[in-house]
């Protein structure tokens, strides 16, 4: 297989990651509203959490996104 | 503009010039708040008051009392960042360039967080800061394959902040690029769609500017805090 076939597969293959990343952001947000529907007084105090997690998790689909464009440029 | 200082290649490109920019905008927007000292604050005092108070109070929260020193280093960096994001969103013609787009600008960032939480938390806490790789409650047997875990993910933090706000600004710029040239290429009849998503897409972007500035800010209090009061 040349290197460009290659190359190509290999990006492809990593984006299979952005699933977890799709989980993990629908898990932070879905917990925040069970919570809040709850607890509706406490949902503006940790919406800063909300956002932190959401960061975090979006940086993980984020660092995919570094290897994709790493195996297609740089090797 | 090529300029040499003494061997170094001090160059002043679109990314110095802009960086110029934002220093300057800051000391703006927080001078020019602050000049009328009102008890009652007008609308631009408190806007450089809230800023101020948005980041005492991170690290009020996550740190504690002995935080003080660091608010100025903090806050600079919140500034600095969350202008660079939006300078970076600004329509400056020819000149637009989002400065933290580039891997090394905020690596550079990073590169001084980790060294300044490191020395911070050998300075105030002494060896106990090494605590912070062992955590407690962990069956002997494990110890070791832990503690290397622990030092090789305290090693990564400098690259795992740069790199998220680095790929976060430069994935929305070529998506935003992108979408620019769909738009070209449909033309008249068929433009309109991808304008509107490129619309929408800038308010995203605005948003994550924002969000990873804050982002970014806080995770330095929380590795502070480690620095503070090591071990889990």
């Amino acid at each position: 297989m040349e290197a460009e076939a290659a190359k190509l597969i290999g990006a492809g293959l990593a984006t299979i990651a952005l699933a977890g990343v799709g989980v993990g952001i629908g898990n932070i947000f879905g917990a925040y509203i069970a919570g809040s529907l709850r607890n509706p007084a406490a949902a503006p105090k940790v919406f800063g959490n909300v956002l932190l997690g959401f960061a975090l998790t979006e940086a993980i689909g984020l660092f995919a996104l570094v290897i994709a464009m790493l195996i297609l440029f740089v090797f | 503009m090529d300029l040499k200082i003494g061997g170094i290649d001090a160059s002043i490109t679109n990314s110095s010039v802009l960086m110029v920019a934002i220093v300057v905008l800051v000391t703006v927007f927080l001078i020019g708040g602050m000049r009328k000292r009102a008890m009652v604050p007008g609308r631009w005092q408190s806007m450089a008051e809230l800023s101020y108070e948005f980041i005492a109070d991170m690290l009020q929260d996550n740190v504690g009392p002995g935080a003080r020193r660091f608010f100025p280093f903090v806050f600079t960096l919140f500034m600095f960042i969350l202008s660079a994001n939006l300078l970076g969103l600004a329509p400056l013609g020819h000149y637009s360039f989002t400065v933290t787009s580039h891997i090394i600008v905020t690596f550079a960032l990073a590169a001084v967080v980790l060294t300044g939480v490191t020395i911070t938390g050998f300075v105030v806490s002494g060896t106990k800061f090494l605590r912070l790789f062992m955590p407690s409650g962990v069956p002997i047997a494990l110890l070791p394959f832990l503690i290397v875990i622990e030092i090789l993910s305290y090693l990564v933090r400098p690259f795992s902040l740069s790199i998220r706000l680095f790929a976060n600004m430069m994935a929305g710029h070529t998506m935003l690029k992108v979408f620019a040239s769909f738009v070209i290429a449909l033309g008249i009849i068929g433009g309109w769609a991808p304008f509107a998503f490129i619309v929408a897409l800038t308010g995203l972007e605005l948003g994550i500017a924002v969000l990873q500035a804050y982002v970014f800010t806080i995770l330095t209090c929380i590795y502070l805090n480690d620095a503070f009061h090591p071990g889990h």
